[in-house]
């Protein structure tokens, strides 16, 4: 294999799993932007969704782009649920408590999966089996190919509920001004509960479509999580845009850094990035700094 | 229309607000001045439900507010104009509007009527500020003071409240442009929006309104028409700078 097609194999392989990041990442900011809060539940999400689809998969005789789709229904009701049953009750919700109970949440999640839904490793065959596809010299899983597509086609969907619907203005409305949006009828309860919904929602079809090429098991949910958060801090806490670029920059990088360094460094990879982010520019990327109001 | 009872409201273990009382009956336009920390916008948001009063009453239309979220009191007719505007950054001109109506476009298909109000509603805010149509795409807060001013009171007018409430519209704005607000504001009041105003321009306050009530540490200390309020020599001492 010549360098050109190693170097085009890697960055395939980056831009895979750093999509992966991104959706995770999604999450992570659309929870941040509506209650300023870090959810450590949104990794556990990516592994369920993986889960319910391998255990839907192995139950019934449905293909598989069936069952994810299942499995993502399934994913977004847990999310939007958890927020009702654990978020909703608190009477002063403040961020902190919030990331405080999402542990416990993140812990419960990973509980029931693994009672659930057992301890083994679970995956199954991608979306178009296991065919590999050569593009410009170099083999790619046709998984991959679809991960990049279905990433690419939720940005975009993201993109225009924020930009064009009356829910998704709402919630960004409500992100800005708070106070300002519940003079106008936004009850800042709802738009959590919707924020929950979104985020569990992309962690699941972030776990869904890796699954083919990565398995999973009940305790995914943690790394995935950790990735998916240090993709959101390098791109922007709270900005869309930012997940897209910090989870594709990371996956690139760690790709990159498994191929000509060791694959023993991959893992490290998102903590030194989270680490120099953290010093060197704590907004992340393309972040603004947060001007705090008097 | 409202009528305030014995209102007592504050931050914490802070009492703001004592035993405070006042009416604004329908059609009128009824200001509040006082100086810097009085409590008027502590007023403000206890009437608009961002701040739950201690005790006391709020009763608009035969209804109790004093213990409604927001939320809910804005879907009784009621609309804060926040101090210091509070448009939302982020999103255009339009958006602003549209997230005005927020109640009667979300949750959708209730039925197709609603919709054309909205449009409805557009327009004659547009007709009100025609600075904003020329901007509608711009993110607000890009916009100037006197547009961010003029699009938070657009945005209240999209609730299609029957109070309006204002919290220092003239704040840090030239006079100029003061004028303008204050004249859509007596616009506003013709078009039988009943108004309650809480500044602390006194001057142009008593001069917009037809009555008044002075309001120093939490307390109502003086009621009255604005035109007795402009000749009471403690007034004029306080407020008006005589
Ligand atoms: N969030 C808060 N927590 C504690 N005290 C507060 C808070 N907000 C206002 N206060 C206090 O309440 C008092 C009344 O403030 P308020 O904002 O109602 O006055 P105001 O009449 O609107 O003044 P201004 O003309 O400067 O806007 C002040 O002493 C202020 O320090
Ligand atoms: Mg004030």
């Amino acid at each position: 294999m010549d360098n050109a097609s190693t170097v085009l194999q890697l960055l395939f392989s980056g831009i895979g799993t750093g999509s992966i990041y991104a959706l995770v990442a999604v999450g992570f900011n659309v929870i941040f932007k509506s209650t300023d809060a870090i959810n450590f539940s949104q990794g556990e999400w990516v592994m369920m969704g993986g889960m319910v689809a391998a255990a839907t998969v192995t139950a019934s005789s449905s293909p598989v782009w069936l069952a994810c789709l299942f499995a993502v229904l399934v994913v977004t009701a847990v999310g939007l649920v958890s927020e009702r049953l654990v978020i909703l009750p608190i009477a002063k919700p403040t961020p902190l408590l919030i990331t405080l109970i999402s542990i416990g949440l993140a812990i419960c999640t990973k509980s029931a999966v693994m009672l659930t839904l057992g301890k083994n490793p679970a995956g199954y065959p991608g979306f178009a089996g296991d065919a590999l596809v050569t593009v410009a010299g170099a083999t790619v899983h046709s998984q991959t190919l679809w991960i990049l597509v279905i990433t690419a086609a939720f940005m975009v969907l993201a993109h225009l509920f924020f930009e064009k619907t009356v829910l998704g203005k709402a919630l960004r409305a409500a992100a800005a001004d708070r106070d300002a949006a519940a003079l106008v009828g936004i009850k800042a309860r709802s738009t959590v509960m919707w924020s929950f919904a979104i985020a569990a929602m992309a962690g699941a079809i972030a776990g869904t479509i890796i699954t083919p090429l990565t398995l999973t098991s009940y305790d995914a949910g943690t790394m995935l999580g950790f990735k998916g958060f240090s993709a959101a801090m390098l791109g922007g806490l709270g900005n869309l845009y930012g997940s897209l670029l910090g989870g594709l920059l990371l996956g690139v990088l760690e790709a990159f850094a498994s191929g000509y360094i060791s694959s023993h460094f991959k893992d490290a990879i998102a903590f030194v990035v989270l680490l120099l982010i953290l010093f060197w520019r704590p907004v992340g990327l393309i972040g603004k700094p947060v001007v705090e109001k008097v | 229309m409202l009528e305030v009872m014995g209102l007592n409201a504050g931050y914490g273990e802070i009492q703001i607000l004592r035993d405070l009382s006042l009416t604004v009956e329908p059609g009128e336009c009824v200001c509040l001045v006082g100086a810097n920390g009085a409590g008027k916008t502590t007023l403000m948001r206890s009437l608009s439900g961002l701040l739950r009063p201690v005790g006391g009453s709020i009763r608009f239309d035969g209804q109790e507010l004093a213990r409604l979220s927001a939320h809910d009191v804005v879907t009784r007719g009621v609309a804060l104009v926040p101090e210091g505007r509070r448009v939302f950054g982020p999103l255009t001109v339009r958006d602003n509007l549209e997230m005005g109506a927020f109640r009667h476009l979300w949750p959708p298909n209730k039925e197709k009527g609603r919709h054309d109000g909205f449009g409805r509603d557009l327009e004659f805010v547009l007709t009100l500020f025609p600075r904003l149509r020329e901007r509608l795409q711009q993110p607000a807060g890009t916009l100037s003071g006197g547009e961010q001013q003029m699009l938070a009171i657009g945005r209240a007018l999209m609730t299609r409240p029957k109070l309006l409430l204002l919290d220092e519209p003239s704040m840090g704005l030239a006079p100029l442009v003061v004028k303008e607000i204050f004249a859509t504001i007596r616009a506003l009041n013709a078009e039988g929006i009943a108004i309650l105003l809480a500044e602390q321009n006194a001057r142009m306050a008593l001069r917009t309104a037809s009555r008044g009530y002075v309001i120093a540490e939490g307390r109502i200390v003086n009621s009255a028409d604005t035109a007795a309020l402009q000749r009471d020599p403690a007034v004029q001492e306080a407020y008006l700078g005589f």
